[in-house]
């Protein structure tokens, strides 16, 4: 449905032949980002650096409280001035996001670096005509007049899969079920034919059914563009088939990043298998028993000292709980990933004399279930939650 | 068990097992022309113990369905039994007395929880409401309780929702519908709201509670492998309407309405090496105001057929314990029925 018309404000040959020679189009290096609250600074992101390719997907999966959403916002540049603490770079494009100003920022917003929200209702302005809300940006990035720019309204919406478009853009948000307004803010998003689309949460709240369709036309919209996509999930399930690379953040960090299928075939990070552990899989049998994940991220404010997971990892060693593993690579360059006792074929490498290391190996039905709700009993010290900021 | 006895007396002939009995429930809002059918004509039983898998995606009537289990949507007809009780003709003060036997936990754990209150009172409410117990009772009962659902009383109890995660509010919320002891759970999109991994653990506990206070649930979510995971059957809803009765593990391995296999293949498997068989769903529900004729499912079915427009599918066994309302059912079921009709 979506292939029919021709991307709007077509890529350049030149920009396509850069994309091609692999440099990448966006350079995170170290990037903190802290909130002043009143009970403390919450480092939401404690130095994260990644890159992404042109015409690539990069999945960033995490929990709620895991910092992702500060994340890719800092990266957008679109977080408040007050009380907020930025470090590090943000290089899209050989230009520094992080050191634009307010004018430079809304040139690039929507025209080169567009996002995706997560709940279309309260990112669509509710008293404007859908329309109305594709044509804004149309009109501001790419001088069209309005008639030009009506009708390429029309056309997004028809590309992102909108019946009888000609109609639906003198509609109103309410008007319209959820779905279909995650295809217009699609829409919106890919209006000015963007390089680097932002998704954070693009189906979260939308039925498994519509998820897959959105999902799709997001691929289909980013081969014919070649947009590169950063996905933003909790759910490892979503970005399994769609991205090329992804990155689990964990307390603000990165604790593995590998290309998609290392990740699923050779998890070194505990989280990373726990986090898999946890989806409900259609192959196995009802009343089969999930392996969840005991307690909660940590509060941000006052991290873990050692390793941010030990508290909830059932392989955790005294080693884990003093000192901080860091960042590194086992075999292959592409795949990093910070824990002292990596997985190897799903296995601990924790000295054996820990007993509580075989759960995870066992069927899931054994894992003792009072363990992981007695876990969440005692979050530190019964401490409101660390709550992401925006 | 689910087997649709449509009979002339809807409740009477009901076991001593069955907890629920829904015949022919229709629910319909708005009034004169301007009516919408949410609910067009569902009958399933749900027996003691056993947890009923409601699915469908938004808009189809399981929320209206689960609401009107407990008549806070009154049924337009048809009826609802609970223990051979019909709760659309009970009068208000008995329904009220039914429904402490008959709970709710709601999609939204935040917003289910009244913001100004502190956990301790909102858990308690339930009692002090049918005025059960004396005070101290009252507070033994709201600190077990939340140890059940694994929240530590001394910590929560004086605090407000606002400070509590979504996993949280939702184990509070649980609580607070096991405090008057019913037998009866009624879960709409529990976990919906949830990380995995923390719908994980939610899952878990209510399979725990579940064993723990000998509850029968009724679970109502879109998400097909989540409703796999905690129910012995599962009902698939499509705009107002069952489309599929059968076990959970058997309408895995062998769904046969086309509108199942849709949804098994819309779930995103952990996996990048799994290709979906199936062709995802495409559209959207069309709106229950003007519903298509025939199968309602005809207009998004990749197998349609004229006779689809002409004639509605009933309900109907296609093996013990499993029903289809189509005409040409799909995988091994309806590979059978095709070798029977042209030998």
């Amino acid at each position: 449905m979506s292939q029919t018309t021709e991307p709007i404000g077509s890529v350049s040959p030149s920009e396509t032949a850069s994309a091609a020679d692999g440099k990448p189009l966006l350079i995170v290096e170290d990037l903190h980002t802290s909130f002043r609250t009143t009970r403390g600074t919450v480092r939401a992101v404690d130095g994260v650096s990644f890159e992404v390719r042109a015409g690539t997907t990069l999945g960033i999966v995490g929990e709620s409280g895991s910092g992702k959403t500060v994340l890719s916002r800092s990266v957008m540049g679109l977080l408040p001035v007050r009380d907020v603490v930025r470090s590090g770079t943000v290089i899209f494009d050989g230009r520094n996001v992080t050191e634009m100003s307010d004018a430079e920022l809304r040139s690039v917003w929507g025209a080169e670096l567009s996002m995706i929200f997560q709940d279309p209702m309260t990112a669509l302005n509710p008293v404007k005509r859908i329309g109305r809300q594709i044509t804004e940006s149309l009109r501001l990035h790419l001088d069209m007049d309005k008639k030009e720019a009506d009708r390429t309204a029309v056309e997004l919406l028809r590309s992102v899969g909108i019946p009888s478009p000609e109609q639906r853009a003198k509609w109103y948000p309410f008007q319209l079920s959820g779905g279909m307004r995650q295809r217009v803010m699609i829409a919106i998003a890919l209006a000015c034919s963007p390089r680097l689309v932002m998704a954070d949460e693009p189906t979260t709240g939308l039925d498994v059914t519509v998820q897959a369709q959105i999902l799709d036309l997001l691929a289909d919209l980013q081969r014919d563009r070649h947009m590169a996509v950063i996905l933003v999930t909790h759910d490892l399930g979503v970005v399994a088939n769609r991205a090329d690379e992804i990155i689990v953040m964990y307390a603000g960090r990165i604790v593995e990043r590998a290309p998609t299928a290392k990740l699923f075939n050779d998890t070194k990070m505990p989280y990373t298998q726990a986090l898999m552990d946890s989806i409900p899989r259609l192959s196995d049998p009802s009343g089969a028993r999930l392996t969840a994940i005991g307690g909660r991220p940590p509060d941000l404010i006052n991290p873990p000292t050692g390793c941010r997971f030990a508290p909830r990892c059932v392989y955790a060693q005294d080693k884990c709980r003093e000192s901080e593993p860091p960042l590194r690579t086992v075999g292959s360059a592409d795949h990093t990933f910070a824990c002292w006792y990596p997985l190897v074929d799903g296995v601990s490498t924790a000295p054996p004399s820990s007993t509580v290391a075989v759960d995870l190996t066992l069927s899931k039905a054994t894992t003792d279930p009072s363990a992981t709700t007695q876990t969440d009993t005692k979050p530190a010290d019964g401490a409101p939650v660390a709550e992401e900021q925006s | 068990m689910s087997q649709a006895t449509t009979g002339d007396t809807p409740t009477t002939d009901t076991t001593d097992d069955i907890v629920l009995d829904v015949q022919d429930l229709v629910v319909e809002f708005g009034t004169g022309r301007k009516r919408v059918q949410a609910v067009s004509g569902v009958t399933f039983q749900v027996r003691r113990g056993e947890t009923l898998g409601l699915v469908g995606e938004s808009g189809c009537g399981k929320s209206t369905s689960g609401t009107a289990l407990v008549q806070v949507q009154p049924a337009t007809s048809g009826s609802v039994a609970y223990k051979g009780q019909n709760l659309t003709k009970v009068s208000k003060s008995e329904l009220r007395q039914l429904r402490t036997k008959i709970q709710m936990i709601f999609q939204d754990p935040i917003s289910s929880l009244n913001p100004r209150r502190k956990i301790k009172d909102v858990v308690a409410e339930p009692l002090v409401i049918w005025g059960r117990g004396t005070k101290e009772e009252r507070d033994a009962k709201v600190r077990s309780m939340l140890e059940a659902v694994g929240i530590d009383p001394d910590n929560a109890g004086d605090r407000r929702p606002r400070e509590f995660s979504g996993g949280q509010c939702q184990r509070i919320s649980i609580a607070r519908a096991l405090m008057a002891d019913p037998d009866l759970l009624i879960c709409d999109e529990p976990v919906s709201a949830l990380d995995v991994s923390v719908q994980a653990q939610i899952l878990n506990l209510l399979a725990d509670l579940k064993a723990e206070f000998d509850l029968t649930v009724v679970f109502i979510a879109h998400d097909l492998a989540v409703v796999k995971n905690v129910s012995d059957r599962v009902a698939v809803m499509y705009l107002g309407k069952l489309v599929e009765v059968a076990g959970s593990d058997d309408l895995y391995r062998e769904a046969a309405h086309p509108y199942t296999e849709a949804l098994l293949a819309s779930i995103p498997e952990p996996d990048p090496d799994h290709v979906s068989t199936h062709k995802p769903l495409t559209g959207e529900l069309p709106s229950p105001l003007d519903p298509p004729s025939g199968c309602r499912f005809r207009t998004r079915c990749p197998y349609a057929q004229d006779r689809c427009a002409e004639e509605e599918p009933p309900l109907r066994d296609v093996a013990p314990g499993h029903q289809v309302a189509c005409h040409f059912p799909v995988g091994p079921i309806g590979a059978a029925r095709q070798a029977a009709t042209t030998s």
